[in-house]
């Protein structure tokens, strides 16, 4: 701690946020209490490996193991989604099950299911979840919609929060209309008149919104709570949570759920500038969404899922000129503030890997889905770690033979040389459990580096 | 008649497109004409799609611009059964999957295609596809999938084909975000297809002649 954090270079910013994973603390402060030696000796040594495998300087001992579920723990432990998602202590329960089963060398928390009852307070509208339009052994699922008109792009750009506020926020839960009626918050200024900005908040549609955020937020710190006792408790067993916080590509982050698929294709025919615009209005947004988050839970791995610059999505030069100028700023803007950028390449991206290798060596981490895991090696991979790439479907149709003879071929190629994390390739609902196991340990014998 | 509306549509011009259609109406040209025209625009689309010159959105692109030249010109149609020469397909995304935006891509591309396509759109139960295929005699069955549940429900549904009987009637492909050729081996169905202009061919190969 003698230089200070601003003076620092990316690198040893880096290498302090992974010294501050080595050594966890409790949420008072305090150095955590391990259970026992022996997980103590295994939290650092996973960390280790994980560390070595991002930074690509050492081999690790072995292939680090990881598994990334979506809702297998909750299924596999004999609920349905549907608890999961409103009984906190169930859905902790089953994660900590999981991971003292299979014992990966890093997981990202139990908080996929989320809390059910919080999405009903705020009457959450961009989703349908079990019993609110799913059946309760299903996860839950996007609506997608133009939840942004193509005539606001002025509004989001001028004042994003504002935007957020006014405009999003109350089409995308059902309890935030009174929003509509603020005023923004950057008209408080003085004494004149300093008053009239906050008569909206007598308005019954206002309160009423109030009310439900007071309910809202007691629910979700109540579930919060039990989250962060779950990876107190996994920390202590001798686990890694490496899950600092998310954000994402600016493209996406308009293409998914502001203006939607069509909605955001529509706009790069008729409305590039625009469009191209609010792309960069919202890159620093992205990136201290991130660094904040790193911030808050004092980790550094930042989970970026990446939708629309797969393969077919767009074409090469819609990818240039729409997608990896802002994506590529908001990973360089969390690599600057010392955190380690982990992106989801879903689906396929084999035509993007030239494209997308063009960054800081060692200080990315990329979950790879149907890639090709060699192609990704030889581009990507020469300057960051991957992990994956185990798919769905073998995971819940194949046997655990196949399973470890592509884990096997993973691990002669991707992992030559290091660099290389096993792991799942899209988050699985469904698997046999023979299979994951298969999976793990093969990693655990084969994966030794010699 | 003209090449120019083929052309403004293929290269996706939206506006010269439009604004061709609203002229060419108040010229008197035939707005049967005119749907032909745009008709061929779209299978070049189409074809462009299968040589990887276009993209996803290249193809939700023009579906929109034919959108806005079908708006102009329906009040001028007599209304009659569209011809479509390549047969019939049944499709749908399956029970518990509510996603469309890969399911209406494949049922754009086998419609400018020439295929006559009945999309039973989303979370579509196992029983309504066996209906359909009865109602309709199509002899083609696309069932689309999006999350690993999509196994099962697809499974469910050509098992539910099966028991009505109509399993040797009909030929069907899947498809969808985590579906590959192991997930076609455990559902039974004829063939896996990655994208939309794979739908396409299997379709062909099976009832295109
Ligand atoms: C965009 C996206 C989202 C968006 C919105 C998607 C939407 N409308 O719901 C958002 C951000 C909201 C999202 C949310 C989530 N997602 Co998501 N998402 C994607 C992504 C990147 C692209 C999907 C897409 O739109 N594809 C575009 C269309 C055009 O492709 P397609 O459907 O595959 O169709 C093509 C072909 O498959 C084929 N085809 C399709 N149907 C048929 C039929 C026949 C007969 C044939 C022959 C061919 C064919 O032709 C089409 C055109 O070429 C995928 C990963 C990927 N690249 O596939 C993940 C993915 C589907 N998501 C996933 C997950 C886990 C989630 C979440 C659960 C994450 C979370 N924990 O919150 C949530 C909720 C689930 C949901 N989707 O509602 C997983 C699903 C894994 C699983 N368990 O099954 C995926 C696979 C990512 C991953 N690698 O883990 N997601």
């Amino acid at each position: 701690m003698e230089k200070k954090w601003e003076a620092m270079s990316p690198d040893e910013k880096q290498e302090a946020q992974f010294q501050k994973l080595l050594t966890p603390k409790d949420p008072q402060g305090n150095d955590v209490k391990f259970q026992s030696p022996g997980a103590e000796a295994a939290y650092k040594a996973s960390v280790t490996r994980i560390k070595d495998a991002v930074q690509l300087k050492r081999i690790p001992d072995r292939v680090p193991l990881t598994l990334l579920p979506s809702m297998f723990p909750f299924l596999n432990a004999g609920m349905t989604v549907q608890e999961a998602m409103y009984d906190y202590d169930k859905c902790a329960a089953a994660f900590r099950k999981f991971i003292l089963e299979f014992k990966p060398d890093m997981h990202i928390g139990a908080a996929q299911a989320g809390p059910g009852k919080f999405y009903e307070i705020l009457d959450y509208k961009l989703y349908k979840w079990p019993g609110h339009g799913v059946a309760p052994q299903h996860s839950y699922q996007c609506l997608e919609d133009e939840y942004m008109k193509a005539e606001e792009y002025d509004l989001l750009i001028t004042d994003p929060s504002f935007y957020f506020t006014n405009f999003y926020l109350p089409r995308v839960f059902g309890a935030l209309g009174g929003f509509t009626m603020l005023p923004p918050l950057t008209g408080i200024l003085e004494i004149y008149g300093v008053a009239f900005n906050f008569i909206p908040y007598a308005l019954p549609p206002v309160q009423n919104t109030f009310k439900a955020l007071f309910e809202a937020g007691a629910e979700a710190l109540k579930w919060a709570t039990a989250m962060g006792m779950l990876n107190g408790e996994l920390t202590s067993l001798g686990f890694p949570n490496i899950l600092g916080g998310f954000t994402k590509a600016p493209f996406d982050t308009i293409g998914d759920t502001l203006r939607g698929t069509k909605g955001i294709i529509m706009d790069m025919y008729r409305q590039p500038a625009k469009l191209l615009k609010a792309l960069e209005a919202i890159t620093p947004i992205m990136i201290n969404m991130g660094l904040g988050a790193a911030q808050h839970t004092g980790n550094p791995l930042i989970f970026m899922p990446l939708h629309k610059g797969a393969d077919g999505f767009l074409s090469d030069e819609q990818f240039k000129k729409f997608y990896w100028p802002t994506f590529k700023a908001v990973l360089i803007g969390l690599i600057e503030g010392g955190c380690t950028p982990f992106p989801a390449l879903e689906g396929h991206w084999g035509s993007r890997l030239k494209v997308i290798q063009d960054i800081p060596r060692g200080k990315t981490m990329w979950m790879v889905d149907q890639t090709d895991m060699v192609e990704a090696k030889e581009t990507l991979g020469s300057n960051a770690c991957l992990i994956g790439n185990v798919s769905s479907s073998m995971l819940k149709l194949g046997t655990p033979e196949d399973v470890k003879n592509y884990v096997k071929k993973l691990i002669d190629t991707a992992g030559k040389g290091g660099g290389f994390i096993m792991g799942n390739g899209a988050f699985f609902d469904e698997a046999k459990p023979e299979n994951i196991r298969a999976m793990v340990d093969f990693t655990k014998e084969y994966g030794v580096y010699k | 008649m003209s090449g120019e509306l083929v052309k403004f549509l293929s290269d996706l011009k939206e506006h010269e497109a439009l604004q061709f259609v609203e002229s060419a109406l108040s010229e008197g040209v035939d707005p049967g004409t005119l749907l032909e025209d745009a008709r061929q625009g779209m299978n070049i689309v189409g074809k462009r799609f299968a040589e990887e010159e276009y993209f996803i959105p290249d193809l939700i692109f023009s579906g929109e611009i034919l959108k806005g030249i079908v708006k102009m010109l329906e009040p001028h149609l007599k209304k009659t059964k569209e011809h479509k020469p390549m047969g019939k397909v049944v499709i749908g995304t399956v029970a518990g999957d509510i996603h469309d935006i890969g399911k209406d891509l494949v049922v754009f591309m086998l419609d400018v295609s020439g295929f006559d396509v009945l999309d039973l759109g989303i979370d579509v139960p196992a029983q309504k596809f066996v209906g359909a295929i009865k109602d309709s005699g199509s002899k083609v069955v696309g069932l689309s999938g999006f999350l690993t549940l999509a196994f099962d429900s697809m499974k469910e549904t050509i098992d539910a084909i099966k028991q009505a009987g109509l399993r040797n009637d009909v030929k069907i492909m899947i498809g969808g975000g985590q579906i590959d050729e192991q997930v076609r081996g455990y559902t039974g169905a004829d063939a896996y297809g990655r994208d939309a202009m794979a739908a396409v061919n299997l379709a062909k190969g099976w009832i295109g002649g």
